[in-house]
């Protein structure tokens, strides 16, 4: 890996994570890219989800080349192991009685039915702080529910909103794209147990956690969620707030762009950007009421001069005038940007199977604690004698059998 | 006292909007003391009005945005521009453990209170400066909200119908800047705390929501392909999509990801011949013929009640959930089960419904413990009451407009 290996802000924080997919493995991410030492549980055999979806090189599926994975599980070691057999279970307490934190996403119900619950946990480790992430938490009639993240987007009032604006109500609300409404429990999660590893800083004391997805996912909404329970209002993805706002998203000459005008300043640099027309000396253009009243028409206007310039030109005209102004970015655009690539938001990862790759690192930089590239996801099972033989004093023999009987 | 796991850390802010105040709002959750410094000069715009409904407040104490923001706060007024409000802004840094602003990059710097200034008077404290695009770098000094953050950050132009221009993004942008800002601000608090050494952080915006899109950007390092706006539909899996229920725009969320899940939904649409069909028999096949897929599911749905549907179909194992809007959300029984809106009792809204906080810790749970403050609320018990000043000292200085 490129570059130096520094100190992280959360070197020898000791994370033990039993998790798939997204959400789980997002949260420990975060935590791993600070410094923490981060051991990663999977199934024997099978491995995470997250190993059999895409994006794959050159489209061939392949259990170690997985972008996904890949991009959530850097810095972490990874071990095999199935803690539903008896040796299994013991080998998990064993790495649970070293660690700070544990961070789970099994059904709930499931750890306590294999003896792995907080309650039996902190009796082996006192200062344990258990998360538990679930898709509705671990009461309420729907605790036992199923969720996708597809349902968590839509049950959370993400989806509902979106897209602003929809052109009908006949169409279908979305989901966020990509995997954001999974990283955002994730992060969200990582805020509680990084604060309750700062209450065991001071006090010694570990804790349970309990993290809903769909309570994660509705706190980045806490807003818009409470609109009808205080108003009465219920806002529609047709947005008629934001249209009333000239601006938004507008077509360019090559692609998109979106421009917010909140304070006249930035409206009247938006004015000076499209040339101080005519049509913007009107007496209807020249407060906030007015041009709400004739908004389509604005945008009208507006999207026709657009449409003659490049986002880029734009971008920088409109951003030399003030003017809360941006492109609506591709990936091929972000991977271009001079502004990520001047703050090296991009590392270089060497992975064995998957060759050289580029990941987009971390939104913040530390004055005192640069943040720490020092691995990339682990293989399958690649840290079994790492974790086992040096942590917890297995043999290599022992290790053999371990994988003869599928515990490991 | 609040008894969350940040207890006894205190922070002073210098933030407006939503991606600054939320993210100390979070920290006030989690048992910090906050002290929000603001000023009549310039008012937090949330405290005039809603950006979401388009609502202005009559007042700066109405707002039930800048209540929402900002639980838990104490609030104090100063004014920046005035070398006397800047001398007592370090004196609350003196006794705090953490700063956080998000003013453009530069202007802290210019009103005297720069990271270099505040460590000379506080030699351990945390400084984190969030902003549009971070303090580095040629558009460093870029201006921007959560439309184009979102923008910058890759999440507008993968969210929306695939025949239609990408989707704008509101504030909910702003809270996932802020909520990453809690969590830098935390991390650096367990350093500070193992190290004594505090520090400055750089957090930008648009990096906040280009990582949570981290993955997709994958796609076009390995591929150089640029993955584009494809409504709720994944990449391998069918159906995978919202179906209209009965009612004013009432729609279930159907994710099928196996097989077992598909026999399960064909069963419980009473299709059992739609299991054995052709065009439906593996997944890839299902994706090529989804569209067909999504309007057979319609027919089926849009008669129902979208609990109903939700609860059949989660008997069978099928993964199904209602979109809900913000009256749908208030509603649910589940989650007025978990108590997730609690109501706060505000000195001039009166009963204000909010969001709990979002996870629950069993030793030190975060808690609301108050209404965000009105504006200027702990003037006296800041001024008076922690930094030892006299009450004819901040009366004169109320006349002469610092301390306003």
């Amino acid at each position: 890996m490129k570059g130096t290996v520094l100190g992280g802000v959360l070197e020898d924080v000791k994370v033990l994570e039993y998790c798939t997919m997204i959400s789980g493995p997002y949260c420990t991410k975060l935590l791993a890219d600070m410094g923490a030492e981060v051991v990663k549980i999977e199934s024997p055999g099978t491995g995470d989800e997250a190993r059999r979806s895409g994006p794959f090189p050159g489209d061939i599926p392949h259990q170690e080349k997985s972008g996904l994975f890949l991009y959530l599980n850097t810095n972490k070691r990874g071990i095999t192991l199935d803690p539903g057999k008896p040796m299994g279970k013991e080998i998990f307490e064993g790495l649970v009685k070293n660690v700070d934190i544990l961070v789970e996403d099994t059904p709930p119900g499931y750890m306590e039915q294999l003896g792995l619950g907080y309650e039996d946990l902190k009796g082996l480790n006192p200062g344990l702080i258990m998360t538990s992430i679930s898709p509705f938490g671990r009461s309420g009639p729907n605790k036992d529910y199923k969720a996708y993240q597809l349902n968590t987007a839509h049950v959370s009032g993400q989806g509902y909103l979106l897209p602003i604006p929809s052109p009908t109500l006949e169409r279908p609300p979305v989901k966020a794209g990509g995997n954001s409404c999974d990283c955002d429990a994730g992060l969200v999660a990582a805020v509680a147990v990084l604060s309750a590893f700062y209450w065991k800083g001071a006090t010694g004391q570990g804790q349970f956690i309990e993290l809903s997805k769909q309570e994660a996912l509705m706190s980045m909404q806490r807003v818009e969620s409470v609109t009808f329970a205080n108003d009465g209002v219920t806002m529609t993805r047709q947005a008629q707030a934001q249209s009333r706002m000239p601006g938004g998203v507008m077509p360019c000459k090559d692609g998109y762009v979106v421009a917010v005008t909140p304070e006249e300043h930035q409206w009247k640099a938006l004015m000076e950007l499209v040339g101080n027309p005519e049509w913007s000396k009107e007496d209807w253009c020249k407060d906030q009421r007015g041009r709400s009243e004739h908004a389509q028409e604005l945008n009208g206007y507006l999207i026709e001069w657009m449409k003659q310039h490049t986002k880029e030109e734009i971008f920088r005209k409109g951003q030399a005038l003030s003017c809360p102004i941006a492109p609506i970015n591709s990936a091929e655009d972000l991977l271009r940007s001079e502004q990520l690539n001047a703050r090296d938001f991009f590392v270089e990862v060497e992975h064995p199977k998957a060759g050289r790759l580029t990941v987009p690192s971390s939104p913040y930089r530390f004055s005192k604690s640069p943040l720490r590239w020092e691995r990339p996801a682990p293989l399958l099972g690649e840290h079994n004698e790492d974790v086992l033989c040096e942590r917890l004093g297995y043999t290599r023999e022992d290790l053999v059998k371990l994988r003869e009987t599928g515990i490991i | 006292m609040n008894n969350g796991p940040l207890q006894g850390v205190r922070i002073t802010e210098f933030t407006s909007a939503w991606a600054g105040p939320y993210a100390t709002c979070l920290l006030a959750l989690l048992g910090a003391e906050v002290i929000k410094v603001e000023s009549r000069r310039r008012l937090d715009h949330s405290r005039n009005t809603s950006f979401s409904t388009g609502k202005d407040f009559s007042g700066p104490n109405e707002s039930s945005v800048f209540n929402s923001l900002n639980l838990n706060k104490l609030g104090v007024n100063l004014n920046l521009s005035k070398p006397k409000g800047v001398e007592i802004a370090k004196k609350l840094v003196r006794v705090s453990d953490a700063v956080m602003e998000n003013m453009r990059p530069g202007v802290m710097p210019r009103l005297g209170l720069g990271y270099e200034v505040l460590r000379e008077v506080k030699q351990d404290i945390i400084y984190l400066s969030s902003s549009a695009c971070g303090q580095t770098g040629p558009e460093r000094e870029y201006v921007g909200y959560a439309p184009t953050f979102a923008a910058l950050g890759g999440a507008s132009f993968v969210t929306g119908y695939e025949d239609w221009p990408p989707s704008n993004f509101m504030g909910a942008i702003d809270l996932r800047s802020a909520t990453t800002s809690a969590f830098a601000m935390v991390a650096a608090l367990c350093h500070r705390q193992r190290t004594g050494e505090g520090q400055y952080v750089d957090l930008s915006s648009q990096e906040t929501i280009a990582v949570l899109v981290g993955d997709t950007l994958l796609d076009y390092i390995m591929n150089q392909r640029v993955p584009m706006r494809m409504g709720n539909r994944d990449d391998v899996t069918a159906p995978h999509n919202c179906y209209r229920c009965r009612g004013d725009d009432n729609w279930i969320s159907i994710a099928v990801t196996t097989d077992q899940e598909w026999q399960a939904l064909c069963g419980t649409m009473e299709r059992p011949e739609l299991a054995q069909d052709e065009r439906f028999s593996d997944a890839y096949k299902r994706w090529n013929n989804q569209d067909e897929l999504d309007q057979i599911i319609n027919e089926w749905t849009k008669g129902q009640d979208y609990y109903d549907v939700m609860e059949k179909l989660q008997k069978a194992g099928v993964a199904a959930a209602p979109s809900l809007s913000s009256e749908g959300l208030f509603k649910d029984p589940h989650l007025k089960e978990r108590d997730v809106f609690m109501q706060v009792e505000h000195p001039v809204i009166g009963k204000d419904w909010v969001i709990a906080p979002p996870w629950r810790l069993s030793a030190t749970p975060a808690e609301i413990k108050r209404h965000a403050p009105l504006l200027g609320e702990h003037n006296d018990f800041i001024f008076h009451g922690l930094l030892g000043m006299s009450r004819k000292e901040i009366k004169e200085l109320e006349e002469e407009q610092v301390i306003y």
